[in-house]
């Protein structure tokens, strides 16, 4: 089962379980909400930007696979304290990590331990599910996020 | 118990993956050799095939038949005198006498050949509901329904005005007879209903059903398309309007099914699609329109498909119809209880009268999760809604795993599956 440990990480199964930023925001001046329809996944993300555009706080709350969830912790956490034109190109980069995989000039950190997903066409919208409703949120579509 | 595979499994019988009498039990190894798709490995391990529900794998006399007649045989029906034409056309009305015998329909004129259920359940709802309902008429659904029996029905709702309304179901996954029948009433103009639930294997009673729709007037159309790989299929007996049901999930091609419809009811009824094939006469001022089942049949058929599900009934008929549902069952037993064994399993769906569909829930696992997990020990299983998001809402959950068997699964199987399961509360345990 050695590759699909390269999936199911130590660090995705920690934020799984323990979820950071996990809750609703008092005070976000953005919210979206993400579905999958595939598999039932949903989520709520709320940010406070600022006036210069970074994101001081986010958080989420749902339910989802240990994938959607622990994706959706870690964007979080790469998220505060970044603006939101970097946040975006994260996304960017992010997303090509998990579908081509071709080398980025940004340092996606932690992002990285969700790179196993690649092997999994399946499971790519676990992953994303949070990053789509980041776009949604940032955009303050009415609309819930989907993958589909 | 470890495995029952010693003293449960039916006798078997000599053969080449056919014969065994109705009464006689059915020899899995044999049936199993004919299927080549399941001998194959799966991440190193040999393949496991739990979703029958979503789609069974097919027998070599069908791939056979598919080759024989794209090979060979081919040409277009009902066109040329040419002697291919004859030969194709012959054989694709061979293939619908086939499936007349297997639903027990009175007349071959009333099986017509469509996509696949769904298709079967919008060609009834947009031409028998938009020819017959009218505002404040009501179709009656349950809660269990898959979106192909609930979809095609809001959107005739929404053409004609007609209400849709939803007979609830127990815990156990059982509709409520006392609350089906107590909305059944003089505006109820059509009853669709599943012979067997797809997300939770409930058997429903339709015989009982359509007796109480009829006696209120309406008319019943079953979605069979989870019941016919299972169960001996008899319309006449069950006495329904229409009956729909898919090829490919009883071991035929994909893009074929069938709608049974009574002849009075399909002969009085609106085209659905217009073209060729379906027409007698066709000037620019009018067209006069072809009888049934060609009405129905606009524009160059499945052909092939309805050929190879020809095959395919053929080859469940030698098996047994009876036998595969005695034997099912005793495999549903016994995942049952196997299932019932894994700490922290909830299986969602425990009617008395079930097919062999155990849908679950693992605590602390989202069933995503655990469907990736199994496929890596060759289990291959639905996880998801099984397009039957009004059921998940009914159980508070998002998601299910599902394992659907059919008459080529062993009790072997279902210990990998449970081993399977355990690996998953191991790396989740951590």
């Amino acid at each position: 089962m050695s590759d699909l440990r390269d999936l199911y990480q130590e660090v995705i199964f920690d934020h799984n379980r323990n979820p950071r930023n996990f809750g609703k925001l008092e005070g976000a001046n953005h919210q979206a909400e993400g579905f999958n329809p595939l598999c039932g996944d949903r989520l709520t993300l709320y940010l406070k930007v600022d006036e210069a555009g970074i994101i001081q706080e986010v958080s989420f709350d749902g339910q989802g696979c240990a994938i959607s969830v622990a994706s959706a912790s870690l964007m979080t956490e790469a998220l505060r304290g970044k603006p939101v034109a970097e946040a975006e190109a994260l996304f960017q980069a992010f997303h090509d990590l998990l579908t081509d995989g071709h080398g980025h000039e940004l340092d996606l950190g932690k992002l990285k331990v969700l790179e196993g997903v690649k092997a999994y066409p399946s499971r790519i919208k676990c992953a994303t599910l949070a990053w789509h409703t980041l776009e949604s949120a940032l955009h303050d579509e009415e609309q819930p996020a989907s993958t589909e | 118990m470890s495995t029952a595979t010693e003293n449960m499994a039916p006798p078997t019988t000599a053969g080449h993956g056919r014969a065994t009498g109705p009464a006689q039990g059915l020899d899995v190894e044999a049936i199993r050799a004919d299927f080549p798709a399941l001998h194959q490995n799966v991440h190193g391990n040999p393949l496991v095939y739990l979703d029958n529900g979503a789609t069974a794998h097919k027998p070599q006399a069908v791939l056979d038949t598919l080759a024989q007649y794209y090979g060979r045989d081919y040409s277009n029906v009902h066109r040329g005198a040419h002697t291919l034409s004859e030969r194709i056309t012959s054989a694709y009305e061979d293939a619908r006498e086939k499936v007349r015998t297997f639903i027990n329909a009175r007349e071959s004129r009333e099986v017509i050949f469509v996509r696949g259920a769904t298709e079967a359940i919008n060609l009834v709802a947009q031409s028998y509901g938009r020819a017959n309902l009218r505002k404040g008429d009501e179709i009656l659904i349950t809660e269990l329904e898959h979106h192909a029996n609930i979809v095609p029905w809001q959107m005739l709702s929404d053409q004609t005005g007609a209400t849709l309304k939803v007979a609830p179901i127990n815990d156990a996954g059982e509709v409520l007879l006392e609350e089906f029948e107590r909305r059944l009433g003089p505006r109820t103009k059509l009853v669709a209903i599943a012979h067997v639930s797809n997300a939770l294997g409930t058997i429903l009673p339709v015989a009982k059903m359509t007796q109480l729709a009829h006696e209120h007037g309406a008319k019943v159309l079953i979605d069979g398309a989870q019941a016919a790989p299972h169960q001996a299929i008899d319309v006449q007996s069950l006495d329904c309007d229409f009956y729909v049901f898919s090829g490919h999930k009883l071991f035929g091609p994909t893009g074929i099914g069938v709608l049974y419809g009574r002849a009075e009811l399909l002969g009085a009824m609106p085209p659905y699609q217009g073209g060729g094939e379906m027409i007698r006469e066709v000037t620019f001022e009018r067209t006069t329109f072809a009888e049934i089942p060609q009405k129905f049949e606009a524009g160059t058929p499945h052909i092939v498909g309805a050929i190879g599900l020809g095959a395919a009934i053929d080859y469940v008929g030698a098996v047994g119809l009876d036998a595969i549902a005695a034997y099912e069952h005793s495999l549903l037993q016994y995942a049952t209880q196997r299932l019932s064994e894994v700490p922290g399993l909830r299986i969602i769906g425990t009617a008395a009268d079930k097919a062999a569909i155990v849908s679950f829930v693992l605590e602390d696992v989202h069933s995503h999760d655990v469907g990736t997990i199994v496929d890596h020990e060759g289990v291959a299983m639905r996880t998801g809604h099984h397009c039957a998001m009004p059921v998940m809402q009914r159980y508070g959950v998002a998601a299910t795993a599902r394992a659907s068997f059919a008459m080529y699964n062993t009790f072997t199987e279902v210990d990998t599956l449970v081993a399977a399961l355990h690996k998953v509360k191991e790396m989740f345990a951590r």
